[in-house]
């Protein structure tokens, strides 16, 4: 499967990495120190029409699948960028896509595809209620013709760069529903519109130089023709995105543990010490071949959500899978390129260290490790559930 | 006004070339290929000459394996209109490729054919002179710059001493050479429209063409590794060096 894989994206990889070279070392090392938004390569990655790949043409996209836009965002990263300042779109589109209305469809997506609108922001998770999403505490009322928002999330991010947002709120209570995830709708906010008018953001600073913010709604009102899909199903639609965003991150980890390992080769092949060089030593070859191993081996279970993905079936398993093999392997090969640079990897000038912050994100966000690991065992082993 | 680009797929500029073991040739088994780096400035010159509304058709052709029509996708994902490929997986030297080009250009009479100056892989830097002189066209040749007039072409050349320009009448044939632009990056849309646009391919042996080589490949061999250089210490050791050692002074 892989090799025919590799052949039938190499157009898409060309075509971003062609992109990508515009945007070189010291323009993401520029950003990260300036606490910046790469407002020019996110730009340019909508002008080229690479973050409308899965928009129907119809709409003015490309109509490709989970499978093209995973090589997008994997060739960013590969190419030393941070797709964490446009994944959102890829994910979040899926759940327009395939959820939304049609006439929600014709007024959004021609937008997004022309690059007027962003829909780059996912409002999820809560303070008290992180995976536990079926408890969150945010209600959205119906009131005539509107919804009206009560709560609070965080761990949102790109709002400041993003036009849309897809939020998740409780509109019916959860001790009167059947089961704990019905009750649960989401909407389209126009954050234009929202801000200072019943939402408010509050960004916060953290470790990778990534946008992400608490918001606090008080009375936001949201037209209820922004519902995506029935109301009370919510959960099922955000879930369905998840499997696509888990898939996604999983490829930008590729593309990292790529970038980690081609650079660790490049400098234990160049780095001679006692008059050779550090590469010719086995104990340093052997943990970079390791990583190597790991991350073309996540590839492989990359690729396996990816089709069951676009052919409709559930990827939940994959997905998870995918991304927990992908976290794992780029961080293994982040931690050996840092080490086979020695001092130098934490030289800013290098770049290992801030992709090393990055990757590690991934570790933590969109889900942990250690969730994934219960959702393997609770629901694909069958073993007694711990929560 | 239509454009002809001929564009060759060659060993990516990227890639460290390995001679096969039997020293017969490159070895491009398994290696990534691509549009040779002077044939896309070609291809861009091409578009933005007829983006300046001064052509309505530009046709990018290739010669050689079936996989050059990945190239020619390429340069219809960069903006070319269609492609021909005249296909054949017999080596292919500059005067073949000049004599099949000919018997393209018979068939669609363009007014203008753009080359790279050569090939980043036998750098015969031979293809579009042998054209032109085939067809008797006049030729411009390491274009820096082009401006397409009516029925004729003004054409800055980088020669040893500096720039020339000239005006050739077409129909004309030019190479281009590396300041002439900057290539673009082909943008997704375009990609996907460049998988339906038309793209012929012909039977090297339906044009009647004789491509058989004139020249034979005896041996094809690495560049000598280069060996690690000294440090001296004054410089009247540097000119003594120079002048006994590498008697360059």
């Amino acid at each position: 499967m892989n090799s025919t894989t590799v052949a039938a994206y190499e157009d898409i990889r060309e075509g971003v990495r062609g992109l990508c070279s515009q945007f070189d070392a010291a323009y993401w090392r520029g950003i990260d120190a300036r606490k910046a938004f790469p407002e020019e390569f996110v730009e340019a990655m909508t002008q080229a029409g690479w973050l409308a790949a899965m928009i129907p043409e119809e709409y003015g996209g490309s109509g490709l699948g989970l499978a093209e836009a995973s090589v997008i965002l994997e060739e960013v990263n590969r190419a030393g960028g941070n797709s964490g300042t446009v994944h959102g779109q890829m994910y979040n589109m899926f759940t327009l896509l395939r959820h939304g209305s049609d006439a929600q469809k014709q007024r959004y997506l021609p937008e997004i595809a022309a690059g007027r609108l962003r829909l780059q922001s996912m409002g999820v998770t809560e303070p008290t209620t992180g995976t536990d999403t079926t408890k969150i505490k945010t209600t959205a009322v119906r009131d005539g013709d509107s919804y009206i928002v009560n709560g609070q999330k965080v761990w949102i991010s790109r709002i400041q760069h993003s036009d849309l947002m897809i939020l998740l709120a409780r509109t019916t209570p959860l001790e009167q529903v059947k089961r704990k995830s019905e009750g649960m709708s989401i909407f389209i906010v126009d954050l234009q519109q929202a801000i200072g008018n019943g939402l408010s953001v509050q960004p916060i600073a953290n470790m990778v130089n990534h946008e992400t913010n608490e918001l606090f709604f008080d009375n936001l009102k949201i037209p209820a023709a922004n519902l995506i899909g029935e109301e009370g199903k919510g959960f099922r639609y955000i879930l369905d995105g998840l499997n696509a965003e888990r898939t996604l991150i999983a490829a930008e980890c590729i593309g990292d543990g790529r970038w980690f390992i081609e650079k660790a080769r490049n400098y234990a092949s160049e780095r001679e010490v006692f008059g050779r060089p550090i590469g010719q030593n086995q104990g340093v070859q052997f943990p970079i071949a390791k990583a190597h191993i790991n991350v073309e081996a996540a590839d492989l279970m990359r690729w396996r959500a990816c089709e069951e993905y676009d052919s409709g079936r559930n990827a939940g398993a994959s997905a998870n899978m995918a991304k927990y093999l992908a976290a794992e392997a780029s961080w293994e090969a982040a931690n050996v390129c840092l080490q086979t640079h020695g001092g130098f990897g934490f030289a800013n000038e290098y770049d290992v260290e801030r992709k090393f912050r990055e990757t590690r994100l991934y570790q933590v966000a969109p889900i942990s490790t250690n969730l994934i690991l219960s959702y393997v065992a609770e629901h694909l082993l069958e073993l007694p559930r711990s929560f | 006004m239509k454009i002809l680009v001929a564009v060759k797929r060659v060993l990516d500029y990227n890639v460290k070339a390995r001679v096969k073991a039997d020293k017969s040739g490159v070895d491009l088994s398994n290696v990534k290929m691509s549009m040779n780096p002077f044939d896309e400035i070609a291809v861009e010159e091409a578009l933005r000459i007829s983006e300046a509304g001064k052509a309505d058709e530009v046709v990018a052709v290739s010669l050689g394996v079936s996989q050059a029509q990945e190239t020619l996708r390429t340069a219809m994902a960069m903006g070319a209109d269609r492609g021909i490929l005249v296909e054949s997986d017999a080596e292919l030297q500059p005067l073949a490729v000049a004599k099949l080009l000919k018997h393209v250009i018979e068939k669609e009479q363009p007014d203008l054919v753009l080359l790279g100056k050569q090939a980043i892989d036998d750098d015969s830097n031979q293809t579009g002179q042998m054209l032109a002189a085939l067809m008797d066209w006049p030729q411009a040749t390491f274009a820096s710059k082009v401006e397409v007039g009516e029925g004729k072409a003004q054409v800055t050349r980088e020669i040893d001493g500096g720039l020339e320009t000239i005006e050739v009448t077409l129909p004309a044939v030019i190479t281009t050479d590396l300041r002439l632009n900057e290539p673009r990056y082909a943008k997704l849309p375009n990609i996907m429209k460049a998988k339906k646009k038309p793209l012929d391919v012909i039977p090297v042996a339906d044009t009647g063409v004789d491509v058989t080589p004139r020249l034979e490949v005896l041996e094809v061999n690495e560049p000598q590794a280069r060996s690690a250089g000294i440090k001296v210490s004054s410089v009247d050791e540097l000119v003594d060096k120079l002048k006994n050692e590498a008697k360059v002074i």
